[in-house]
């Protein structure tokens, strides 16, 4: 139990840490680094309480690709060029006034609904959870989610090639100067174009660009 | 305090959303640190739904949980596509000069 809410902490500090130093670093690139290690930090904490795959899974998608692609974009774009150029002072004292005050709202509204709700009556606190040793969580999930929530999850691949599809044709720009190989005109070039058969009298050359 | 409950993943849950809606506001720098604040937020989502999954014992919770990932994935990855092009045309992505649908 001890050893528990050590981890709880130390994960959960660090990610609070991470999460404030993403939002407030001057620097893209190390707001993407804090990003990545929020990730590392919650996903620690989902595979100490039991949700190992999702754990895992957050671990690859979000730190494996989307971390990573959010770095190449900071990189494609050249941002630490805007960085000189500091922010309107007047503007950014209007803007942490009204944040704060929509996110002071946010949390303690949160803060109500998290301290007055009842929990369940069969309420299990998580000394007491017993994870089905049987099977793993992979197992129970995959069980869940190809037979009630197939449908589901085609829709969420559908998503994913919409999304892949969508970002393709928005950065893919044709380029100019640069020689492509046409694959329907070489396939459908014929003889009749290509050769063409001349009798040549001798003592005569031939000249082909009649 | 030893004792860790639902109510700290949830607390936990709410530090970083409301970090995620602060980071939204304050942010006057570029478009992909706003970007980064909807993943903060859609994370501390998933906190919610993990921990309700585990201490109801729930696969539910996960599952859903799984497919807040996918949308994120996606979003993430449209957004900074139009975050490239927008460049492209711009040669800026500072949220001050993004202004043109202002009228």
């Amino acid at each position: 139990m001890l050893a528990h809410s050590l981890f709880f902490y130390f994960f959960s500090t660090i990610a609070v840490f991470a999460s404030i130093m993403v939002t407030v670093s001057r620097n893209t690139v190390y707001s993407v680094f804090f990003l990545i290690l929020v990730f590392i930090s919650i996903s620690i904490l989902f595979i100490m309480i039991g949700a190992e795959f999702l754990g895992m899974i957050m671990l690859i998608v979000y730190v494996g690709a989307v971390a990573v692609l959010f770095l190449f974009v900071v990189m494609m774009l050249n941002i630490t060029e805007q960085l000189a150029k500091r922010p309107s002072r007047k503007g950014l004292i209007n803007n942490i006034s009204v944040g704060s005050i929509v996110g002071v709202i946010i949390f303690l509204e949160l803060l109500v609904v998290v301290g007055g709700w009842k929990y369940k009556g069969t309420f299990v606190p998580l000394s007491a959870t017993n994870l089905n040793m049987d099977i793993s969580n992979t197992h129970a999930l995959g069980n869940i989610l190809y037979t009630d929530y197939i449908h589901l999850f085609q829709v969420s691949g559908m998503i994913l090639l919409v999304a892949m599809i969508g970002a393709i044709t928005l950065t893919f720009s044709k380029r100019e100067n640069i020689k492509r190989q046409s694959y329907f005109d070489q396939i459908q070039r014929e003889k009749d174009s290509a050769v063409s058969l001349v009798e040549v009298e001798s003592g005569k050359g031939v000249k082909l660009d009649d | 305090m030893i004792e860790i409950g639902l109510g700290h993943y949830l607390t936990l849950a709410a530090i970083i959303f409301t970090i995620g809606i602060i980071g939204i506001f304050l942010n006057r720098k570029n478009v992909i640190i706003i970007l980064m604040s909807i993943e903060l937020i859609l994370l501390a989502v998933n906190i919610n739904l993990v921990s309700f999954s585990i201490y109801l014992q729930n696969l539910v919770g996960q599952v859903f949980a799984m497919f807040i990932l996918t949308v994120a994935a996606a979003e993430s990855a449209v957004g900074l596509a139009i975050i490239v092009i927008y460049y492209k045309n711009k040669g800026s992505i500072n949220v001050e000069h993004i202004s043109s649908l202002k009228g």
